[in-house]
């Protein structure tokens, strides 16, 4: 078990730079899901802790070390990868195995461990087969079996759960949780899916250019973010963004949206936003299960209003309602009984205990 | 309702059906036309051989059919197989073989493992440059080499003409640039992550090659042999260049020099001779086709 820790870390590749000089302390036994866009560094910086990727700048320790230049083998990591890359030739003991016999373990601990990682995953009637005779959630089981028997000091994980299908991706996720929660040795774990990241993570490490745009638990990404970026990428359906200005209203503020369309906002946010008022650029965020149906009890800071439907989507528990305001797309999260139908007005209420206010112009959350 | 349904249910992959069937037919029927001239083509002068071998010196010239064997015999193998030239001529053909194979293999399996993966400054200049010099066509080489001999025997005392091994030097250069073009392409096809996991898991680069790579491109070494073994094998005009004495030849020029004796041929040896050296890279073949087309790496990634 141990700490990872990146000073600074840097990678170019030629002139062109991945990641930008991240700092990130990961603590023992800690979850941590590094998640963003195609291109935003994550997999890069995986790979560097890894040892996969030459370091260009920077240091990542694990426990108290320093592993710039300290082997792949060296650095007791496991990883798990997007395609498995389990070896062909070899059975499921075999593969599970390499790494000790590589290591010339005795075979009682080799067969001890094996059987030990196989009864955790639930592989144990697999282990005479070839990875062939597998469906995908068998192979990415005995992959995670693969590094499970090795007892390294960190797993890495790089998309696992990308090429199986929806239904067993829930099931697998499930799977990494419950084996997380019984070896607990520090996980880094990659996805582009804010739904692995938030179930999955202890905390969640948004990356976005190259640069980590925050760090935090699931839910305080998910109910504070920092900026624009988190705001968007985290939840879905994703948060709605409407351009917007704040006035004055009486002794607080108003949010305007349209002529319309406008809301008050809480008393507890006006100081914090009072220097903002009259300003240039602003966005309303707000996501759709804050967007509700009229109720007959409004609770304080929830405000109706009434927009025209383009869209509605049942979705079985709720109905997405769909809407123009200011010229952006918004959702809405509805009770299925509420009446939607598009092309129809309907009176929605905003709850805007859970608004954010952003400076287009920066990106930041006010 | 449901008859209506029914109908068109039926109707429609018959007709689909049917305009597959109509066009596979015509494919199929042209597919066998070419490949029954092709075979015909191809078969007839090993069969014209066979029958000759079965036939007497005195059968191959008279004036029959010589499609057909009147009184057969077997006195063209028995003689040749006990006749202590041939089976000399056989063992120098297996030994120079095996070595050429052997040193073949080693040479281009670590070439292509380091070409294709191991990337370092100029390994793909490298690796196209080791495909230009396999089509150098060998008829440009022998003389280069004869000097390169020459200068070797003023240098060393060591006598390069006329020796079986010789040949296990010379055939290298025609086999090792090929099979290390095959064995790129194949170890290129291995996932990367493959390689990635086996060095996480503790392998050095040499018991990635051992342990992975050699396990999972076995098809494509076999194929990289059986290629090697042929042009060994089968290779006529660097032993007519550089061996002459009757103990340090190869069957295919050991057959020549020594059946045709003046402007006496003798066919029906000549035949027997030819189709007994067929022989091994044919059973060769015969064992070993199915490595062709195996799919080892099935499993290894997704699908």
């Amino acid at each position: 078990m141990a700490e990872v820790k990146l000073r600074q870390v840097v990678k170019m590749y030629d002139e062109t730079p991945a990641v930008r000089g991240i700092d990130l302390d990961i603590a023992d036994e800690e979850f941590v899901v590094l998640v963003g866009p195609s291109g935003c560094g994550k997999s890069t910086t995986l790979r560097m802790i890894a040892g996969l990727e030459d370091i260009t700048g920077g240091e990542i320790m694990i426990g108290d070390d320093v592993i710039n230049d300290v082997p792949p083998k060296d650095r007791n990591i496991a990883m798990v990868f997007q395609n498995y890359a389990l070896y062909p030739h070899m059975s499921v003991f075999e593969n599970m195995s390499f790494a000790l016999r590589l290591k010339k373990a005795a075979k009682d601990e080799i067969r001890a461990r094996v059987e030990n990682a196989a009864r955790i995953l639930d592989i144990t009637e697999l282990l005479d087969r070839k990875p062939k005779q597998l469906s995908g959630g068998q192979r990415q089981r005995v992959a995670m079996g693969r590094a499970i028997v090795r007892d390294p000091m960190v797993f890495l994980f790089d998309e696992p759960l990308s090429n199986l299908d929806a239904k067993l991706r829930v099931q697998m996720r499930t799977e990494i949780k419950k084996v997380h929660q019984k070896v607990r040795t520090t996980t880094v774990y990659v996805t582009h899916d804010q739904i692995e990241a938030m179930t999955l993570a202890d905390r969640v490490v948004v990356m976005n250019g190259g640069r980590i745009e925050q760090v935090g638990a699931p839910g305080d990404l998910y109910h504070a973010p920092a900026t624009k970026f988190v705001a968007g990428f985290i939840g879905s359906p994703a948060m709605n963004f409407i351009p917007c200005s704040l006035e004055e209203a009486g002794q607080g503020l108003r949010i305007r949206l349209t002529d319309d369309i406008g809301f008050l906002v809480p008393e507890e946010r006006a100081g914090r936003y009072r220097p903002h008022a009259g300003s240039g650029k602003l966005c309303l965020g707000i996501r759709p299960e804050h967007v509700l149906e009229q109720r007959s009890q409004l609770e304080p800071n929830q405000q109706v209003f009434e927009v025209g439907l383009d869209v509605t989507e049942p979705m079985g528990m709720d109905t997405l309602v769909y809407f123009r305001v200011n010229g952006s797309e918004v959702c809405g999260r509805v009770n299925p009984n509420a009446g939607a139908r598009p092309g129809e007005r309907m009176k929605l209420v905003a709850d805007l205990n859970n608004m954010h206010l952003i400076d287009d112009a920066t990106g930041k959350v006010l | 309702m449901t008859t209506t349904a029914q109908t068109y249910a039926g109707a429609a992959p018959s007709a689909r059906g049917g305009s597959i069937t109509r066009n596979r037919r015509k494919v199929l029927i042209l597919s066998y036309v070419f490949l029954v001239l092709f075979v015909i083509f191809f078969l007839t002068p090993p069969l014209y051989m066979f029958i000759t071998s079965l036939k007497t010196s005195a059968e191959i010239s008279a004036e029959v059919s010589p499609w057909w064997v009147f009184s057969p015999t077997l006195a063209n193998y028995i003689q040749l197989l006990t006749s202590p030239v041939y089976l000399t001529f056989f063992r120098n053909s297996i030994l120079v073989s095996t070595f050429v194979v052997a040193i073949t293999m080693v040479v281009s399996i670590l070439a292509a493992f380091s070409l294709a993966r191991m990337k370092f400054w100029g390994s793909a200049t490298l690796a196209t440059g080791v495909f230009l010099t396999y089509l150098i066509p060998d008829t440009l080489l022998f003389i280069p080499m004869f000097k390169t001999f020459a200068f070797l025997h003023d240098l060393t005392g060591i006598e390069f003409i006329n020796h079986w091994w010789v040949l296990v030097i010379i055939y290298p250069t025609l086999t090792i640039p090929f099979c290390t073009w095959i064995m790129i392409g194949y170890f290129s096809s291995i996932p990367k992550e493959l390689d990635e996991a086996a060095l996480i898991d503790g392998a050095s680069y040499m018991q990635l090659l051992t342990k992975i790579f050699v396990p999972v491109a076995l098809p494509g070494i076999i194929a990289a042999a059986i290629f090697a073994f042929t042009v060994s094998w089968a290779q006529f005009l660097y032993p007519l260049a550089f061996t002459t004495s009757t103990d340090q030849l190869v069957l295919p020029v050991g057959i020549v020099t020594t059946l045709i004796k003046g402007d006496v041929f003798n066919w029906g040896q000549i035949m027997t001779g030819a189709l007994l050296g067929a022989a091994p890279p044919l059973i060769l073949y015969a064992f070993l086709m199915d490595y062709y087309i195996a799919g080892l790496t099935a499993g290894a990634t997704k699908g």
